[in-house]
């Protein structure tokens, strides 16, 4: 049994002629917070994908629990799929408008086919568990404030317990309380359940204070 | 319903030169079809030349309700009381809310107060270049067609963007360079008041800081600047005054370098400890919904100061040279 980590090996990705990364390595491992940094476009969110299982990258590879990945999104099992969450910086952007905020945090549990009821008390329970009173699960996005949907997004992103969660600029368009209490959310649910936390984040005060070890990616090649 | 507060001027204030940006009572609220949103309530503030006023507060507490107040830019829904004066230097002043869209469109928006919008993707038109739009506008504004090429240059080069990148069309280029796209469209005019309602959103921090010293440095040319932001720290940076909102009030307004060495109000001080250079600790509780305001102090079912007395809603009070609004203030000094 090999210890839990998420690694990338020697991962590139290209955008049509433009190669936004190079062979890039990184692991994370259960229990720590990697803090990522670079400048606009070295390619952090890209990398977020890759480790997300979302995008299959143009060569090299990712290993869950050292076990090597092959392929990405819906080619995978959903018991690996669901062992990666991220949460994405506009929440706006990441969730369904015609969704209440109860139906956007249960919505992974029905798609590997949870029963009803217990996706609903599953959802109601992560729901208090990320600051979200019951009035406002009934709402749809259009109704609660962009911390309000953001709580909901990382409340979705626990559902399926995951082991690693990646913070792709989560923080960055809330204020400072509604920013400390999501840290403090992840941070707890990091601590029960030995989870690791890749944090991309511009904000260097928030980088010294939550990330445990931070890693900079290189200045991409320009074409 | 605005209550008829006390509109002399504030002679406690530091300086003495006359405010471009008077605002006294301004009161919005939006009706829906069962409820009505607070969304400003009773706020009074002023911008003098060469200030920069930041306005700072969580997202939902009303504070780009008070940039499209000003701007005349709200829906057919809400209902506006108080009054905005604005003296342009060398024009006539004028009460922003009660001088009509035709003046507002001719001679306001653009021309004498500037707005960065807080949404680049939905201000821009998507089917033109970004240099056709700075060149259009540098030419509304009375640039002669020849010299508009260069002038857009010059302001791309203001804003932090390659010149290059202003052929490009909107959807090509990233967050970050179509906030910056908007900026220099509000700055072609140059009008003497910018208002920019979270100017810095999707950039980077050398952008942030780029763009936070480039309307610093608006300021110290003899403009004036109300900027609205949720990063508190963008406010430490460049700002002479705080205005800090909560529940669709102004809570706390006062010199920013007082306001961060000693929050006066307890929601100030909480939001303040909430830095992760500071505590990294939330304000307990959840702000009110604008719909449901409580009686009294909005901030009270969170505040670990209030009594009795918060049920009754506090006046804002002087302050040295600002305002309060608190039953139980943090004194100077005292720990939060």
């Amino acid at each position: 049994m090999t210890a839990t980590a998420l690694a990338a090996h020697g991962v590139s990705v290209s955008y049509g002629h433009r190669r936004v990364l190079d062979r890039v390595d990184l692991r994370v491992s259960g229990g720590e917070t990697v803090g990522l940094r670079g400048p606009s476009g070295s390619g952090k969110s890209t990398l977020a994908r890759v480790l997300a299982l979302l995008h299959a990258p143009d060569a090299g590879h990712v290993t869950l629990d050292g076990q090597r990945v092959a392929g990405a999104r819906h080619r995978l099992p959903a018991a690996l799929r669901t062992r990666v969450a991220v949460l994405f910086q506009s929440p706006r952007a990441a969730t369904d408008p015609r969704l209440s905020l109860a139906d956007i945090i249960a919505e992974p549990l029905r798609a590997t086919g949870t029963p009803v009821e217990q996706a609903r008390a599953r959802a109601a329970e992560l729901a208090d568990l990320a600051g979200l009173t019951p009035d406002l699960l009934a709402r749809r996005p259009h109704a609660v404030s962009d911390g309000q949907l953001q709580r909901a997004c990382l409340a979705r992103a626990l559902v399926h317990q995951p082991a690693f969660l990646l913070c792709d600029e989560a923080t960055a368009m809330l204020d400072a309380s509604t920013q400390a209490h999501l840290a403090a959310v992840v941070t707890d649910y990091q601590r029960r359940h030995d989870a690791g936390v890749l944090l991309i984040t511009h904000d260097p005060a928030l980088m010294s204070r939550w990330a445990t070890r931070v890693v900079d990616l290189p200045v991409p090649p320009r074409p | 319903m605005t209550t008829a507060a006390p509109s002399t001027a504030p002679t406690t204030d530091s300086t003495h030169r006359p405010a471009l940006l008077e605002v006294d009572g301004l009161t919005v609220r939006f009706h829906l079809r069962d409820a009505v949103v607070h969304a400003v309530t009773d706020l009074s503030l002023l911008v003098r030349p060469g200030e920069l006023l930041a306005v700072v507060g969580e997202s939902g507490c009303g504070k780009s309700v008070l940039a499209h107040a000003l701007l005349g830019l709200l829906p057919g829904n809400a209902t506006v009381t108080g009054r905005a004066h604005l003296r342009p230097p060398g024009a006539a002043p004028l009460d922003l809310l009660d001088c009509g869209e035709r003046r507002l469109a001719r001679e306001v928006r653009g021309r004498l107060v500037g707005l960065v919008p807080q949404s680049p993707a939905t201000a821009l038109t998507p089917v033109r270049t970004g240099r056709r739009q700075v060149e259009e506008t540098l030419r509304a504004h009375g640039h002669p067609r020849r010299d508009a090429p260069v002038l857009a240059d010059r302001l791309a080069a203001e804003v932090g963007l390659d010149p290059a990148d202003l052929d490009h069309y909107p959807h090509e280029l990233s967050g970050g360079m179509a906030q910056r796209l908007v900026t220099a469209l509000a700055l072609a005019p140059d009008p003497p008041l910018l208002v920019a309602d979270e100017p810095t959103t999707g950039l980077d921090r050398p952008l942030v800081d780029h763009t936070l010293d480039l309307l610093r440095r608006r300021c110290d040319a003899g403009g004036a600047v109300l900027l609205i932001t949720h990063d508190l720290a963008a406010a430490q940076r460049v700002a002479d005054t705080v205005a800090v909102m909560y529940a669709s009030r102004v809570v706390e307004r006062r010199p920013a370098d007082a306001l961060y060495a000693a929050p006066a109000h307890p929601y100030t001080a909480g939001l303040l400890d909430a830095l992760p250079e500071r505590a990294f600790r939330p304000v307990p509780g959840h702000p009110p919904m604008l719909t449901a305001l409580p009686d009294g102090c909005a901030f009270a079912p969170r505040c670990d100061r209030a009594t009795d007395v918060c049920r009754t809603p506090p006046a804002p009070e002087p302050r040295g040279p600002g305002r309060v609004a608190c039953h139980h203030p943090l004194l100077p000094g005292a720990p939060a």
